[in-house]
């Protein structure tokens, strides 16, 4: 057994009957964080007390104890979710002294299932990015081609589990910064619905939109982690009480009587032919499991974007005035030059700690809430977002699955869209509904480009119906599982 | 189209400190965002309810009793300047 490319369920499986010490599992992981963390940069702050809690795992499981449903496997944490006494930095300078004094539900869920996380991965500032390339502590790499980004935000979470680095990972997807990443680097990744997951402890971005959700080796590692992040916690009121499936039993490979919709939307012209393709091979092992498809119609597709940024950015700007320099987090030095009023001392504050693309969402998302353009921008991205609602709901009417690609294209070179936001947000366009909408979404890998690079595709299911994504990504996952390791694992 | 002028006005409602090149640079590239996402205005909203957030919200009653929390300490480890346990401000005009 391989225990760096192992799925989570084989390591866990190995620590519970004791074949592998849960102390050898993470000694094994930081080992390979070791040897290329320094490339790919996939973590921002390394866990100390990691082999520590791997070994109350093994004295736990000494003692016959039931050391839990993830017993010993190295489950790596996005820098979004605050963990006690580990520092916290959401990809920020104005975090990056910032110790939490609590741990996110997500974290703490998984803490009691057994996990062990061995860090915090690196993201773009604030999840404001779709290339790990905003992060204030260097950029992530894509463990398939170094030059390549590794997608983002969650492209340390993607590189860390594509790389050997950790077993699984938790991302946060607002837009998409779960799916896309899942997609650049050829790991499994999913959002759940709105609600499945607690967001307490997740440094806030756009509220109405945040989830937190696995990203994995495999379909069923995801379903594992997922059945134990998910629930009602009273410290989320906006997490909903629906009973948690255990997905994980559950998963079916015969897909007779789904029907499968294609938005005919989502296929214009212009998708590459390595989407195009990628989207064909996944059609076909659906269909072969015995799925049927269907064409539909998302009409609104087109505003998808528009109203998301719009959406997304209004919220962050009121999300991220908290940092303000007073009670934690980066504050400018006012020792030689004072401030001549409180409104100076919070702007210098914060134009010091936030890096250029979460000021430029600070701008959009203030500017979209401002007195003359709060009608026409905000307010109108929330009645087109029903409208947008109103037509996934018609289309769950006539399918229980929606396939697409991911993304339009597929990982890009580090540097290559930096400077362009426009073409950045754009490239969004296949992911912002279902946070929009709040349902579900799941990347599952579908084969590589011509380069080397893997291609996700994504299904959509209804609120709640996150089985469908299991079922239809596990017969993908049959048929077309990458079959090769990046050069970091070999 | 938003000029820089607005830009720098949007920035002191958002208490965000700009460079002039800062300024400029975003109100280009705003510019070209806000011409793309305009296109929201051809949707006919007329009579839609806003819809702000994606699911059903059901209300969770819990009772009004205090919880121990951790030390006062772990909540003031952070600050950047603190005096027992007041956060430190330093003195500003107006």
């Amino acid at each position: 057994m391989n225990i760096l490319t192992s799925s989570l369920k084989e390591i866990r499986d190995a620590v519970r009957n004791r074949s592998v010490s849960a102390r050898a599992v993470t000694e094994a992981y930081f080992g390979q964080i070791e040897k290329w963390n320094g490339k790919l940069n996939a973590y921002i702050t390394l866990n100390e007390r990691a082999v520590d809690q791997a070994a109350e795992i093994d004295r736990r499981l000494a003692k016959n104890e039931d050391p839990g449903a993830l017993a010993g496997v190295p489950i790596a944490i996005k820098d979004m979710l605050c963990t006690k006494g580990l520092r916290t930095t959401a990809g920020s300078r104005i975090l990056e002294n910032f110790i939490p004094p609590f741990s996110a539900t997500v974290v703490e869920r998984l803490e009691r299932a057994g996990s062990i996380n061995p860090g915090k991965t690196n993201q773009d500032e604030f999840a404001m990015g779709s290339s790990s390339e905003t992060s204030a502590f260097g950029i992530g790499r894509n463990p398939w081609n170094l030059d390549y980004v590794p997608g983002g935000s969650s492209g340390g979470s993607a590189a860390a589990v594509a790389a050997g680095m950790a077993s699984a990972s938790i991302g946060t997807d607002t837009g998409g910064s779960i799916r896309q990443p899942a997609s650049f680097c050829g790991v499994v990744g999913i959002k759940p619905t709105y609600g499945r997951v607690s967001r307490y402890g997740i440094v806030a971005f756009a509220s109405s939109l945040d989830q937190a959700g696995p990203m994995t080796r495999t379909v069923e590692d995801a379903a594992l982690v997922l059945e134990a992040i998910s629930g009602h916690d009273k410290l989320d009121g906006t997490t909903a009480s629906n009973p948690v499936p255990k997905w994980s039993e559950q998963i079916r490979h015969d897909l007779k009587g789904i029907k499968v919709g294609l938005p005919k939307e989502y296929f214009s012209d212009t998708l590459q032919d390595e989407i195009r393709d990628s989207v064909d091979r996944a059609i076909a092992s659906v269909k072969s499991a015995g799925a049927e498809i269907v064409e539909i119609s998302l009409p609104l597709t087109e505003m998808a974007v528009p109203i998301y940024y719009l959406i997304a950015t209004s919220e962050a700007s009121s999300n991220l005035a908290r940092y303000d320099g007073v009670r934690y987090g980066h504050r400018a030095d006012f020792s030689r030059h004072a401030a001549e009023d409180l409104a100076e001392f919070y702007s210098r504050t914060r134009g010091e700690g936030f890096g250029p693309e979460v000021k430029r969402r600070i701008i959009l998302g203030t500017y979209a809430l401002s007195s003359g353009y709060y009608d026409a921008y905000y307010k109108k991205a929330c009645q087109v977002r029903r409208l947008l609602r109103d037509q996934f709901q018609q289309a769950f009417q006539q399918c229980q699955l929606i396939m697409s690609p991911v993304t339009a294209s597929p990982a890009f070179k580090i540097g290559a869209r930096i400077s362009d936001p426009l073409q950045m947000y754009l490239n969004d366009i296949y992911t912002t509904s279902a946070n929009l909408v709040g349902i579900p979404g799941m990347s599952v890998p579908a084969g590589f480009t011509n380069d080397g690079l893997p291609i996700g595709v994504q299904l959509l299911a209804d609120h709640f119906q996150e089985q469908h994504l299991f079922n239809a990504g596990a017969v993908i996952e049959k048929d077309l599982a990458l079959k090769e390791l990046p050069n970091v694992l070999q | 189209m938003i000029s820089e002028k607005e830009v720098t006005r949007v920035a002191h409602l958002a208490r965000l400190s700009l460079t002039e090149d800062e300024a400029k640079a975003l109100a280009l590239q705003l510019s070209s965002v806000l011409k793309n996402f305009d296109q929201v205005s051809k949707v006919d909203t007329q009579g839609v309810e806003p819809l702000v957030t994606p699911t059903e919200i059901e209300q969770f009653w819990r009772n009004d009793a205090a919880e121990v929390w951790e030390s006062v300490e772990s909540a003031m480890q952070n600050a950047p300047e603190a005096v027992g346990n007041l956060f430190k401000v330093p003195p500003v005009v107006g």
